[in-house]
């Protein structure tokens, strides 16, 4: 990467940095990030507004991958074209990544001692709470009538039962979407998306 | 060779797991499935590990899985991985931005994508739950790790808490009951 090089309005250090900053002090991603998303790119660096924001988080949510970088890819972009997103996003992993490494080669040392494998047993239950509450919120967002419950659990029992994996069901699920799509537009035009946000 | 497996899987991973956060832990309990690279049990522990430093869940995740399964290599490979579906496709999408988010098909398809997406991370929590009951020793503790998960999901449904909190807590129970 060549950075420090200050050519038009952002360097591409200081996009770098200014990912990096958001990686370091956010704890979880989605939209625990959007607060200092908000701080740093819409008040300290004016790189985009706050409506433009929701934009790129709705996006985030409709396409694949990790939110926060899709924003940075985004907002990168936005300064620097392809070079300036792929700083951005370089910033947004650098802290992940030595941090993760850092801990993962402490804690492999330490994996056999009898305190840490103590509290790891007991972590697990919170790690198990923690997905349960992520189901229910989920949930709550996104299971609105008959047709949605019956696919969250028929992508469980399909997984239980005939261990499916969850890519097939992805792409199933996808497919069948743009399926119901289709027939809902041949039959009725006008139905196709319905007031469900 | 690992490396190209490492990439591969994590692009797919990055590719397929869509709602953020906890979306990509049903395709790492795949993966554990499948390469034998972690055991899930592992698998957990990573999850606790990324739930409680800093930076989205999904890059600490690979990040950690790639360091384990292949060294600092690996970790970055398998962040790479993770993350170029989200470029790619992010820098395709960013010139129709506003058609691209009101389009109907779209939305169709994330309505019905949605719940999918439940019943994924649903299983997770489902092949992780026998974990749970195995103490520090591989004595199976059902009782205490029962009345401790009900105990700790009441308190946490009804006041709002920081996850780091869940784990700590869970973490002081571990060492003193597991």
């Amino acid at each position: 990467m060549s950075e420090e090089k200050p050519v038009k309005k952002t360097s591409l250090a200081s996009l770098f940095l200014a990912f990096a900053k958001i990686g370091v002090m956010t704890f979880g991603g989605g939209y625990a990030m959007l607060p200092m998303l908000e701080r740093e790119v819409v008040d300290n660096h004016g790189w985009t507004t706050s409506e433009q924001m929701m934009d790129y988080y709705a996006v985030g949510q409709c396409t694949p991958g990790v939110i926060a970088v899709n924003v940075s890819t985004f907002v990168g972009f936005n300064e620097r074209g392809v070079i300036g997103a792929i700083a951005a996003m370089l910033g947004v992993v650098f802290p992940s990544l030595v941090i993760i490494m850092s801990l993962a080669s402490v804690l492999m040392v330490f994996r056999e001692n009898v305190y840490v494998a103590r509290a790891f047993a007991g972590i697990r239950i919170a790690v198990c709470a923690l997905i349960l509450s992520a189901v229910i919120k989920l949930a709550k967002k996104a299971i609105s009538n008959i047709p949605t419950a019956v696919i969250a659990v028929l992508a469980f029992l399909l997984q239980v039962f005939l261990g499916i994996s969850p890519v097939i069901i992805v792409l199933t699920t996808a497919a069948g979407g743009i399926a119901v799509y289709f027939i809902k537009k041949g039959k009725k035009p006008e139905e196709g998306g319905e007031e469900e946000k | 060779m690992i490396f190209l497996r490492l990439f591969w899987e994590f692009f797919k991973t990055g590719l397929f797991a869509t709602g953020g956060g906890m979306a990509t832990v049903p395709f790492l309990f795949d993966m554990c499935a499948r390469t034998g690279w972690f055991t899930a049990q592992e698998l957990a522990d990573m999850i606790a590990v990324s739930e409680s430093t800093p930076g989205p869940i999904g890059i600490n995740m690979a990040t950690y899985v790639g360091f384990s399964t292949a060294g600092i290599p690996g970790g970055i490979v398998a962040t790479l991985g993770l993350m170029a579906p989200a470029l790619i496709i992010t820098l395709m999408v960013a010139r129709f931005l506003a058609r691209f988010n009101d389009s109907p098909v779209v939305k169709t398809v994330f309505r019905y994508l949605r719940p999918a997406v439940i019943g994924l991370i649903l299983f997770a929590f489902w092949q992780l739950v026998p974990y749970t009951f195995v103490g520090s020793e591989g004595k199976v503790l059902v009782l205490p790790v029962v009345a401790f998960a009900v105990l700790l999901f009441c308190i946490l449904r009804w006041k709002k808490v920081h996850p780091i909190v869940w784990i700590a807590l869970s973490a002081v129970f571990g060492i003193l009951c597991l």
